[in-house]
C-alpha cells in the first residue's frame, strides 16, 4: 500500500507538469511577456527598455522553452517554463498583478471557502442518500414517481435561480438572514446558513437520482435476494446490505471532490460576498490577473490528484477485494 | 441583399446536414429504427422532442443572416454598399420589436415606465411622474386581441397537424386523424398534436401582442425582453449541440484507440485525459477564454462587425467547452471498447483475419452508439445551464450577444431595486427551464431505452 | 407422515401472460423432492413463490402454498420474514454472486442466527463455527473472518449451505446448487447435502435441469415444462418407466450415445501441437515489473486426427480454452510448435497467417456474446467470406451461398436479414457454426459450444456437428468440461489438468479404462443416470 501511494505520487508529477504546460501555453503563447509588459505599463510611453526592465523585475526575461544562450542541461532548465513550474511545485505562487502575495492570500481565504463548502457537502451527502434510500424502499410507488419528477424539475432549473430566489425571499422579503457578507468565528453562521441550504437544494435533484440509481442497481443483485431469503426485513436489507455495497460506487464519485472543497464555489461565494477562494478566482478572472488564475489551476489539479489517491485508499478500507 | 455566413451559422447548417444524412442512414437499419420508435412511444419523450424541435426552429431562423443593400447602385458596376447591420430571419420577424425601444425599464404589459422620472410640465413645475411608454397600445383591448390570437394559434397548429397527416399518408385524412387521436397508432400522436397546438397558440399570442405591448417588459435601456429571450435561444442551443459535435470525433477516436490498441497508445491517451480532467473545469474554461480574449484583442482584423466579433467569441467558447468536456466520454468509451474487444464476436472476427480498422468500424463503434447518444443528450442540458453560469463569471459569450446568461447577469445588478425588476430574470429562467426540462426528459427516455442494463 | 409443504394449484402471471399453470405437489418430511425442467420451465419461479420473493410485476393468480398446514400467502410480511431463513431456507445457483462481497462469511452466517434465534454474540459465533464444521469447511475458526472472494466456488456453496442450515429449517430449497461448479466439486457438494439430509431428516426441494443429478439425489421427481408439471413419480418408477413423451425425450437426450467408432488404426494427423507453452505475466511491485508467469498452458503435446474429433476435457482454469486460442494464434505462444500440415503456425505474422485462418475456425461457448448484436445474420456470415476471400464475390451469389449454409445448419433461409437478438441460444449456436463453415475450414475449434444450452438443445447441436463432420470431413477440437458428452461426439480424448495433459487416447479406452488418477476422479464424480436407461438406449 505504501509503495502504491508513492507510485501514485510519482505519477502525479508528469500530470502536474502537463497541467503547467497547458496553462503556460494558454497564457504565454498567445500573450507573450512583451504583451504583458505593454498591457501592464499602459499603452502610451512604452519603450523597449521599459519592457525589458519590467520583464526583469517580474522574472520574465528568459526564453519560453529553449534557452539557446545557455549550455548543457541549462538550455532546458534555464527557461521561463521550467523556472515557473519549479516555483509552483514548491507551492511558491509568487505575486499577483496587484502585488499581493498569492500564497498567503490562499492560506487566508481557504477557510471561508471551507466554511461554506464543507457543510454543503456533508448535508447534501446525508440528505441525498437518505432520500434515495427512502425512494428505493418505496420503489415503484407514487412517492417514488412523484419525487423523481420533482428531481428532474430541480435539475432543470439554473443554479443561479435558486441563489437569486433564495436571496430575495429569505433576505429581502423576510429578513431572516443578511443578504451577503462574512465574519470570522461563530458569527459567520448567519451568513453561511443560506448559501449552504441553497447549495444543498440545488444539487438535490441530480444527487438523489444518482444515489437512487446506484441503490437500485444493487437491489437487483443476487446477494440481496440471499439476504431476503434469510428473513431480513426490507429495512435491514437496505441498511445492512444495499447501503454497504452501494458505498463503493458512491466513494468513487464522492471522495475525489473532498480535497477540492478547499477551492470553494465560484458562484456561491461571489453572490454571497464570502471572501473565499471562489470569489478570489472570480475577481482574478474579471481583473484578468493571470498569476492568480495560474496558481488556482495548479492548486485545483493538485487537490484533484490528492482526491484520486484518497479514493483508491478509501477503496481498500471499504472493499475487501481491493488490495493496493 | 446578400447572405452573411457566420462561422457558427456554417456549423449549425453543417450539423443539420449531418443529422439529415444520419437520419437517412438509420432509417435503413430496421433495428435502430425500432429503437427510436420505442423512444417516442413515451408521450413525455414525444412532447419533449416537439418542444426541442421548436427551439431548434428558432435557432435555425436565427442562423440565416442577411445584409441589405443601402442603395441599389450595383448596376453601374460599382461595388454594392451595404448597411452596417446584419440581421437574421428572426430579426426580420421581430422588426417591430427592434424599432420599439423605450427609454428604460417597464413591466410586462405596462403602459408607463417602471420608475418615476423628473419632468417639467407646462407650468414650469418640476415633478416626478411615470412617463407613458412610446410603443404600446392605448386601447384596452387585451382580451379581444388575446381571443383572436388564440384562434389564429389553433388555426396554425391545425395546419401543421394537417400537413403532418398529409405527409404521413396520402390516403384518408379523417380516418388517419381519428386513428392517431384515439391512440390506435403505435406512436402517441395525440400528445404530439396537443403539444403543437399549445405551442402554436402560445407563440401566436406572444407574437400578436408584441405588436401592441411589451409582453415581457423592457430592460434597462428599453429593449424588449421578449425579443431578447427569443434571440437567446440560438446561443443556448448552439452551445448545447455544437460543443458535443466538436468533442465527439476526438472522444471517439481517442477512446476507441486507447481501448483497442493498448500499450503506449493507451498510456498516452490516459495521460492526456487525466491531465485535462485534473484541471477544475471552470478554471480551464476561464483560462482558455482569457487567453482567447487577449488573442482577439491582438487581432482586430479577424472580424469586421461586432456581430462577427461576438460570433467568433462564441465559436471559441464552444471549442474551449469541447476541449474540456471530452474527457468523461473518452474514459467511458475506452472502458466499453476494452469490454467489447474481449467479446467473442470480436475474437471471431480476428479468427477471420479481419483488420483492426474494420473491427473498429463494424464491431466496436456500432456497439458504442448508445453510450455516445446518451452522453450527447445528457450533456446538452448541462451545457445550456453552464452558459448562464459562465456568463455570470465573465467567461461566457460576448456581453453584446443575446444570451440568457447575459440577461440574468444584467438583471442581477438591479436586484437591490425595490420593488424588484423581476421580468428579465423570469423570462430568461423560464425559457431556459423549458428547454432544459424537455432535454432532460428526453434524455431520460433515451437512456432507459438504449442502456442495455435496463433491459 | 404429514407433508411439510403443500403447493396447490399455483398459477402465476405477468400481465396477461401465464407463467405457471396450476402447479401442485407435496413434499413430505425427510424426503428430497426434485423439480426438473429446462430453462424457462418455471421451476425457479415456483421456488421464489414459496419464499414469497417474486418480483412485483409477477402476480399470483390462484392457488395456495401451505407450510405444515399454515398458508403462506395470508401471512403478513413481518411474519413471512420469520418463515424465511428459519422454517424455509434457500441455496442459490451462483455462489459467486449470492454472497455479499463486502461482508465476511462469518458475519453472513451470524446475521441469520441473530435475527431468528436471538442468541448472544459469543453463542452466535460458536454456532456459526460449528456450522462451518458441519459443512466440512476447513479451519472454521479462521475461515469465519474470510471474505467470499477468498473462497473457492465449492467453499462458497458450503457457506451458503451453512447459512441455510443455521436455524434448523423444516424445508431447504436448493435451486440448481451445483450447476456453476466443476464436476469434482459438484460431487462433493451433492454428497454433503445428502449426508446432512440423512443426519437431520431434512426435507429438500431440489431444483435442477440435470437428470443424472436427479437420479442420484431425489426420492420423488416432478418434471416441469412451460409452467406445468407434466409428470410426477417416485424416483425409481420414474427412471424405469417414464410416462409423458416429454420426459421420455428428456431422458433420451440426457443419456449419451456411445457409438462404436473406428479407432483401430491410427488415422492421419491434421494438426499437431508440440510442447506448447502459453504464459501470462504477473506484474507486481513498484515498477510493475513482471515477477512471474501464470503457466496457463505448460508444455502440451496433442494431435488432432483428420476428419475426426479430439475432445479436450478439463475443469475450469485447466487451460483448455487457452490451447484453443493458441492454435488460432489469438494469444502469444511462449514456446512450442503448432504444426498444421507442414507449416508451423507459432510465430507467423498476420499476413502469413491469413491462408491458415481459412482452414482453422472456431465456435464459441456463449451464444449471446458470440454474435455482434448490431449485424444481421447475413452480414455476420458474410464477414469471414469477404475477409478471407472464400466463396462467390458477387453479392447475389453470396446471398445464395449464405442461404444454403443456413439450410445446412437447419435454420430457415429468411433469417438472413434478422438480428441475433431474435434467436434462441440453440439457434444462435447454429448461426455460429454456419459462420465458421462459411470459409470451408478443415478444423473447427469448438470451445464449450453446448455448455450454455439446455439438454434437449445440446443433443441437437451435437447431432448437427456429427452430421456436418460426416458430410464434409471437417475435424473438431471439442473443448469441454463435461466428460459425459465426450462419447457422443469424440473419437479421441485428452484430459487436462493445471496446464498439462494427463491422459490422451481413444475415447473407449480412456472412458472405460482410465489410467491417470485424475481421469478416474473425473469419471467417478460425473453424475450418472441409472444403468437401466443407458442400457435401454442401446
Amino acid at each position: 500500500m505504501f509503495a502504491y501511494i508513492i507510485r501514485r505520487i510519482l505519477y502525479a508529477i508528469p500530470i502536474l507538469i502537463g497541467v503547467n504546460l497547458i496553462t503556460f501555453m494558454l497564457f504565454f503563447m498567445v500573450n507573450s511577456p512583451d504583451d504583458m509588459a505593454r498591457a501592464q505599463l499602459g499603452a502610451k510611453q512604452v519603450t523597449p527598455e521599459l519592457i525589458a526592465s519590467w520583464k526583469e523585475e517580474k522574472g520574465y526575461d528568459k526564453p519560453l522553452f529553449v534557452n539557446h544562450h545557455a549550455e548543457g542541461i541549462a538550455t532546458v532548465t534555464d527557461t521561463l517554463f521550467v523556472q515557473e513550474s519549479l516555483k509552483l511545485f514548491r507551492f511558491d505562487f509568487g505575486f499577483s498583478d496587484a502585488n499581493r502575495d498569492i500564497g498567503s492570500d490562499i492560506k487566508e481565504r481557504m477557510w471561508p471557502s471551507l466554511a461554506i463548502a464543507l457543510p454543503t457537502f456533508l448535508i447534501a451527502l446525508v440528505t441525498n442518500i437518505s432520500l434515495a434510500l427512502l425512494l428505493v424502499l418505496f420503489r415503484g410507488s407514487a412517492l417514488d414517481t412523484g419525487m423523481m419528477v420533482v428531481a428532474v424539475m430541480i435539475m432543470s432549473i439554473s443554479g443561479l435561480f435558486y441563489i437569486i430566489a433564495g436571496q430575495v425571499i429569505f433576505s429581502k422579503m423576510w429578513h431572516w438572514v443578511p443578504i451577503s457578507g462574512y465574519e470570522d468565528g461563530w458569527g459567520s453562521i448567519k451568513f453561511i446558513i443560506l448559501p449552504v441550504m441553497i447549495g444543498v437544494f440545488a444539487g438535490m435533484g441530480a444527487g438523489v437520482r444518482w444515489y437512487r440509481s446506484i441503490f437500485l442497481e444493487q437491489i437487483n443483485q443476487d446477494y440481496v435476494r440471499t439476504a431476503r431469503a434469510k428473513g431480513l426485513s426490507e429495512l435491514k436489507v437496505l441498511f445492512g446490505h444495499v447501503l454497504r455495497n452501494g458505498m463503493l460506487p458512491i466513494l468513487t464519485g464522492v471522495v475525489v471532490i473532498i480535497p477540492s472543497l478547499f477551492m470553494g464555489s465560484l458562484i456561491m461565494e461571489s453572490f454571497f460576498g464570502i471572501p473565499g477562494l471562489g470569489s478570489y478566482t472570480i475577481d482574478a478572472i474579471n481583473a484578468q490577473d493571470f498569476a492568480i488564475v495560474k496558481a488556482m489551476v495548479f492548486l485545483g489539479s493538485v487537490l484533484y490528484i490528492v482526491g484520486l489517491i484518497l479514493t483508491d485508499i478509501s477503496y481498500t478500507l471499504f472493499d475487501p477485494r481491493v488490495k493496493l | 441583399m446578400s447572405i452573411v455566413l457566420l462561422w457558427t451559422d456554417i456549423l449549425v447548417w453543417l450539423l443539420v446536414i449531418v443529422l439529415l444524412v444520419w437520419g437517412r442512414v438509420i432509417s435503413r437499419s430496421p433495428q435502430v429504427k425500432k429503437q427510436w420508435h420505442t423512444i417516442f412511444k413515451s408521450s413525455i419523450a414525444m412532447a419533449s422532442a416537439i418542444i426541442l424541435l421548436f427551439y431548434l426552429l428558432f435557432t435555425l431562423l436565427d442562423s440565416v443572416h442577411l445584409r441589405f443593400a443601402a442603395h441599389s447602385t450595383a448596376s453601374n458596376g460599382q461595388t454594392v454598399q451595404y448597411k452596417g447591420d446584419t440581421v437574421s430571419l428572426l430579426d426580420l420577424i421581430f422588426t417591430h420589436n427592434l424599432k420599439s425601444t423605450e427609454r428604460t425599464y417597464s413591466a410586462p404589459f405596462a403602459t408607463h415606465e417602471y420608475s418615476k422620472s423628473v419632468v417639467v410640465d407646462d407650468k414650469g413645475v418640476t415633478r416626478q411622474a411615470y412617463l407613458p411608454l412610446k410603443h404600446v397600445s392605448r386601447n384596452d383591448d387585451l382580451l379581444v386581441k388575446s381571443f383572436y390570437a388564440v384562434l389564429l394559434g389553433i388555426l396554425i397548429g391545425s395546419l401543421i397537424i394537417v400537413l403532418h397527416l398529409f405527409w404521413q399518408s396520402s390516403g384518408n385524412f379523417r380516418e388517419l386523424f381519428w386513428r392517431n387521436w384515439k391512440a390506435e397508432s403505435t406512436l402517441p400522436w395525440r400528445t404530439a398534436y396537443l403539444t403543437i397546438i399549445i405551442l402554436a397558440v402560445l407563440l401566436t399570442w406572444l407574437y400578436m401582442l408584441s405588436f401592441d405591448y411589451h409582453v415581457l417588459g423592457t430592460d434597462k435601456v428599453g429593449g424588449d425582453v421578449l425579443y431578447q429571450s427569443f434571440k437567446s435561444i440560438r446561443t443556448g442551443v448552439l452551445i448545447g449541440i455544437l460543443t458535443t459535435l466538436i468533442m465527439l470525433p476526438v472522444a471517439i477516436l481517442l477512446g476507441v484507440s486507447a481501448g483497442l490498441f493498448g500499450g503506449w497508445v493507451d498510456d498516452a491517451i490516459q495521460y492526456l485525459y487525466t491531465t485535462l480532467s485534473s484541471i477544475p473545469g471552470v478554471l480551464l474554461i476561464a483560462a482558455g477564454v482569457l487567453s482567447m480574449q487577449v488573442m482577439m484583442d491582438a487581432h482586430p482584423g479577424w472580424f469586421e462587425t461586432t456581430l462577427e466579433r461576438s460570433d467568433l467569441r462564441l465559436l471559441f467558447l464552444i471549442m474551449i467547452l469541447g476541449i474540456t468536456s471530452w474527457t468523461g466520454l473518452c474514459r467511458m468509451l475506452r472502458a466499453e471498447t476494452l469490454r467489447i474487444s474481449q467479446m467473442e464476436f470480436v475474437t471471431a472476427a480476428k479468427a477471420f483475419g479481419v483488420g483492426k480498422f474494420m473491427i473498429i468500424l463494424r464491431h466496436i463503434v456500432p456497439n458504442l452508439m448508445h453510450i455516445i447518444l446518451i452522453s450527447v443528450v445528457l450533456d446538452f442540458s448541462g451545457l445550456v445551464l453552464a452558459e448562464a453560469v459562465l456568463s455570470y463569471v465573465g467567461v461566457g459569450v460576448d456581453p453584446t450577444m443575446y444570451s440568457w446568461g447575459n440577461m440574468i447577469n444584467q438583471a442581477r445588478l438591479e436586484m437591490a431595486r425595490d420593488p424588484m425588476v423581476w421580468w428579465s430574470l423570469f423570462s430568461a429562467f423560464v425559457f431556459m427551464f423549458i428547454l432544459v426540462l424537455a432535454a432532460n426528459l428526453l434524455s431520460d427516455r433515451v437512456q432507459t431505452v438504449l442502456d442495455p442494463r435496463n433491459r | 407422515m404429514g407433508s411439510i409443504l403443500t403447493v396447490e394449484n399455483l398459477s402465476l402471471a405477468i400481465g396477461k401472460e401465464k407463467l405457471l399453470k396450476s402447479v401442485s405437489f407435496k413434499i413430505k418430511k425427510g424426503e428430497i423432492f426434485a423439480l426438473v425442467g429446462e430453462s424457462g420451465s418455471g421451476k425457479s419461479l415456483t421456488s421464489l413463490t414459496i419464499m414469497r420473493l417474486l418480483p412485483d410485476v409477477i402476480s399470483v393468480s390462484s392457488g395456495d402454498i401451505k407450510l405444515k398446514n399454515r398458508s403462506l400467502f395470508v401471512l403478513p410480511e413481518y411474519q413471512m420474514q420469520k418463515v424465511r431463513g428459519k422454517s424455509i431456507a434457500m441455496i442459490f445457483q451462483e455462489p459467486m454472486s449470492a454472497l455479499n462481497p463486502v461482508m465476511t462469511v462469518g458475519e453472513q452466517v451470524a446475521e441469520v442466527i441473530k435475527i431468528h434465534l436471538g442468541l448472544k454474540k459469543d453463542a452466535i459465533k460458536k454456532k456459526a463455527i460449528s456450522l462451518f464444521d458441519e459443512v466440512a469447511l476447513k479451519d472454521p475458526q479462521e475461515r469465519y473472518h474470510w471474505y467470499p472472494h477468498q473462497l473457492s466456488g465449492g467453499q462458497k456453496q458450503r457457506v451458503m449451505i451453512a447459512i441455510a442450515l443455521a436455524c434448523e429449517p423444516d424445508l431447504l430449497i436448493a435451486d440448481e446448487p451445483t450447476t456453476a461448479l466443476d464436476v469434482t466439486i459438484q460431487a462433493q457438494v451433492l454428497k454433503l447435502l445428502k449426508k446432512i439430509q440423512a443426519e437431520r431428516n431434512l426435507s429438500i426441494l431440489f431444483i435442477t435441469h440435470d437428470m443424472a443429478v436427479v437420479s442420484q439425489m431425489a426420492d420423488r421427481i416432478a418434471v416441469m415444462r412451460y409452467g406445468e408439471i407434466v409428470e410426477q413419480a417416485v424416483c425409481q418408477a420414474f427412471f424405469n418407466a417414464p410416462q409423458h413423451p416429454y420426459t421420455k425425450k428428456l431422458l433420451k437426450d440426457a443419456a449419451k450415445t456411445k457409438e462404436e467408432r473406428e479407432t483401430k488404426q491410427q488415422s492421419d494427423r491434421l494438426l499437431e501441437v508440440e510442447n506448447l507453452k502459453v504464459y501470462f505475466p504477473i506484474k507486481k511491485g513498484f515498477f510493475q515489473r513482471t515477477v512471474g508467469y501464470v503457466k496457463a498452458v505448460d508444455g502440451v503435446t496433442l494431435s488432432i486426427p483428420k476428419g475426426k474429433t479430439l475432445a479436450l476435457v478439463g475443469e475450469s482454469g485447466s487451460g483448455k480454452s487457452t490451447i484453443g486460442r493458441a492454435i488460432l494464434s489469438l494469444v502469444p505462444i511462449a514456446d512450442g510448435t503448432v504444426r498444421f500440415g507442414r507449416q508451423n503456425l507459432a510465430g507467423l505474422d498476420q499476413t502469413a497467417l491469413k491462408p491458415y485462418r481459412r482452414k482453422i475456425q472456431v465456435v464459441f461457448q456463449d451464444p449471446f456474446s458470440a454474435l455482434n448484436p448490431r449485424m444481421t445474420i447475413g452480414d455476420i456470415i458474410r464477414e469471414g467470406m469477404i475477409s478471407l476471400g472464400v466463396g462467390p464475390k458477387e453479392k447475389t451469389l453470396q446471398d445464395e451461398y449464405i442461404r444454403e449454409l443456413l439450410l445446412k445448419v437447419e435454420l430457415k433461409e429468411e433469417y438472413v436479414h434478422r438480428y441475433p437478438h431474435e434467436f434462441s441460444g440453440g439457434q444462435r449456436q447454429r448461426i455460429g457454426i454456419a459462420r465458421a463453415l462459411a470459409v470451408k475450414p478443415e478444423l473447427i475449434i469448438c470451445d464449450e459450444p453446448t455448455s450454455a444450452l439446455d439438454v434437449s438443445v445440446r443433443s441437437q447441436i451435437l447431432e448437427l456437428l456429427r452430421k456436418l463432420q460426416q458430410e464434409s470431413g471437417v475435424s473438431y477440437l471439442f473443448i469441454t468440461h463435461d466428460l459425459s458428452i465426450v462419447p457422443a461426439i469424440a473419437d479421441e480424448v485428452a484430459v487436462m489438468k493445471e496446464g498439462k495433459i494427463v491422459e490422451q487416447g481413444p475415447v473407449m479406452q480412456v472412458m472405460e479404462n482410465p489410467q491417470h488418477a485424475y481421469t478416474q476422479v473425473l469419471l467417478e464424480s460425473a453424475p450418472k443416470l441409472p444403468y437401466t436407461i443407458q442400457k435401454r438406449k442401446k
